[in-house]
């Protein structure tokens, strides 16, 4: 039912123009559905019954619109046009085919263009990333307001009000309903990869407590980006995109122990990965690669294949991970990259190179007194051997982190050095 | 991103001198004010919670005794020079976005509606997702 969202959306927005109040409307619509198809069964045409009862709800919110604004005296010339707009049986949009999200060439063409304008607007650069998710989800993957809310673990009213502002201000900014011109595009389409790269982050985490429900947002952000990869299936980036969570998402049942505390990619059972992921992610990308425009989600897909397609850790190719590490860092300015090309330097060249290379991280601004940071250099220096300023650093990382189980491993990291360091001098 | 932001009152003159001493007026005005914060970071999308402390006199610390029963003493506040007077969680973009709204707070009216500038102390909430080591 939730493929039909965006469809059910777009189609509603087409007829009667108000994207906030028509995102509202087909929110009752879905959650009518939710309530009635179990009971008295999924209707024949699902799509069109979305479609009309959401448009019911359109109408009772312009009439009661008008009256409201009659009551506050505001004259009106004469009726809206919307109001003469009521649904006719043999409307081109109750026909048409119940495809879900739109594979190519199977839906209609309006249809695809709607999800894909419906992205281009919840993910609109006027909006907070905070909002843009939070809306993305809701009028693009179909989900509830509580559900949204419970995955964020922030109150219902809040995301309630968090998703009406970002209606209001795509409102108020007057972002048009069309998808964007040629001039726009690849710097929309790079927002709408990023927000679904962050719902996918976000739902990415242990499943421990709380968190298990929003291991939920990873797989809706898979399917988000396998409906836009179905769309625009000649373009890289979105293929690359989609790579990159199925291989990665592919580690998911090996990345935690049984106490949900992390285990690092060195150390995962690597029969606990998902095979049929891993050669899904790694078709995309060797059929997109070829193809040319390569960019960071490719790059990050390419090096992701790599480690899933080593049987052993052992068997990792270093060399090639390093030279997609250096290509990545004359694409993009993040300092992540920086940290990651430095471990996969020392795992090529040894620790002392990795560490060589950290140290024009330390002059990055962005990176002072990061968790990261200090993560990477106590694990090279551990490598080298220098466990006393490895122990530091573990320290420093898990003091600086955001996250729980980040902490609980850096912290178990740091504990072990220093009592196996104590075991080794009693031995002397 | 969340940020628990600790709103900490002077502890020197709390009862001599504290809130329960302003005219009314005044003390109508800060809770008022509090009130109009808390309605617009709802508003806002960004209020997880926000709670008011009851005041320190009723403050007791608890310790597990040897037996790992309760052990309740006074608040050890005698000698702080401030106590925690209560607190908003709130989800934001950005740490910068935090700050402003622990300004605002800080700013809230005072006796004759002069900012009382609290210090307000932000904390980042342990919500981070882990990245791959």
């Amino acid at each position: 039912m939730r493929d039909l969202a965006p469809q059910v959306l777009g189609a509603v927005v087409r007829r009667f123009g108000d994207f906030s109040a028509a995102e509202d409307a087909v929110q009752e619509a879905l959650l009518a559905a939710a309530l009635q198809w179990p009971e008295q069964g999924v209707p024949d045409n699902p799509r069109g019954w979305l479609i009309q009862v959401a448009a019911r709800r359109m109408i009772d919110h312009i009439r009661s619109e008008l009256s409201r604004r009659r009551r506050d005296g505001v004259v009106l010339m004469h009726e809206p046009p919307e109001l003469q707009v009521v649904p006719a049986p043999d409307d081109p949009v109750h026909t048409g085919r119940a495809s879900t999200f739109g594979s190519a060439g199977s839906a209609h063409e309006s249809e695809q263009d709607d999800t894909l304008i419906l992205l281009f607007m919840c993910c609109h650069p006027a909006l907070t990333r905070p909002s843009a998710i939070a809306l993305t989800l809701r009028a693009v993957g179909g989900l509830t307001t509580a559900e949204i809310a419970n995955a964020f673990l922030v109150p219902e009213a809040t995301m309630a009000q968090r998703i009406s502002r970002a209606k209001e201000r795509i409102r108020s900014s007057g972002v048009p309903f069309r998808l964007p011109t040629d001039r726009e595009r690849a710097e929309r389409l790079g927002a709408v990869l990023h927000v679904l790269y962050l719902i996918f982050n976000e739902g990415y985490v242990s499943s421990v407590g709380p968190a298990l429900q929003r291991s939920d947002l990873a797989n809706e952000a898979i399917r988000l980006t396998r409906g836009v990869h179905n769309l625009l299936a000649t373009d890289g980036e979105v293929a690359g995109l989609l790579a990159l969570m199925l291989l990665t998402d592919a580690r998911r049942q090996a990345r935690t122990g049984p106490e949900g505390e992390l285990i690092p990619l060195a150390e995962q059972d690597r029969a606990l990965w998902d095979r049929r992921a891993i050669a899904e992610g790694v078709a995309l990308i060797s059929d997109a690669l070829p193809r040319g425009a390569v960019g960071p989600y490719q790059l990050q897909a390419a090096i992701a294949a790599l480690h899933d397609e080593a049987a052993r850790a052992a068997d990792t190719d270093w060399p090639q991970i390093l030279a997609l590490y250096g290509l990545l860092k004359r694409m993009s300015d993040n300092p992540m990259v920086g940290l990651n090309h430095a471990i996969a330097a020392a795992m090529v060249s040894g620790p002392a190179a990795g560490l060589e290379l950290l140290t024009s991280l330390d002059a990055d601004r962005r990176m002072a007194g990061h968790h990261r940071l200090h993560a990477v250099r106590a694990h090279l220096l551990e490598m080298a051997g220098d466990h006393q300023a490895a122990v530091t650093h573990y320290q420093a990382a898990a003091g600086a982190t955001t996250s729980i189980p980040e902490r609980n491993y850096l912290t178990t990291k740091a504990a072990r050095l220093v009592s196996e360091t104590a075991s080794q001098r009693r031995d002397l | 991103m969340k940020y628990m932001l600790m709103m900490h009152a002077p502890r020197a003159g709390w009862t001599n001198a504290g809130i329960g001493t302003w005219p009314p007026e005044d003390f109508k005005a800060h809770i008022r004010f509090m009130m109009d914060f808390d309605k617009e970071l709802k508003k806002t999308g960004e209020l997880v919670g926000a709670e008011g402390l009851a005041g320190p006199e009723a403050a007791r610390v608890v310790r597990a005794n040897r037996s790992g029963a309760p052990e309740v003493t006074d608040g050890p506040f005698a000698e702080a020079k401030e106590f925690l007077a209560g607190y908003w969680i709130v989800d934001v973009e950005n740490t910068e976005r935090a700050y402003e709204i622990a300004a605002r707070a800080s700013a809230a009216p005072g006796k004759g509606g002069v900012p009382l500038n609290m210090p307000i102390e932000v904390r980042q909430v342990m919500s981070a997702p882990p990245v791959d080591m």
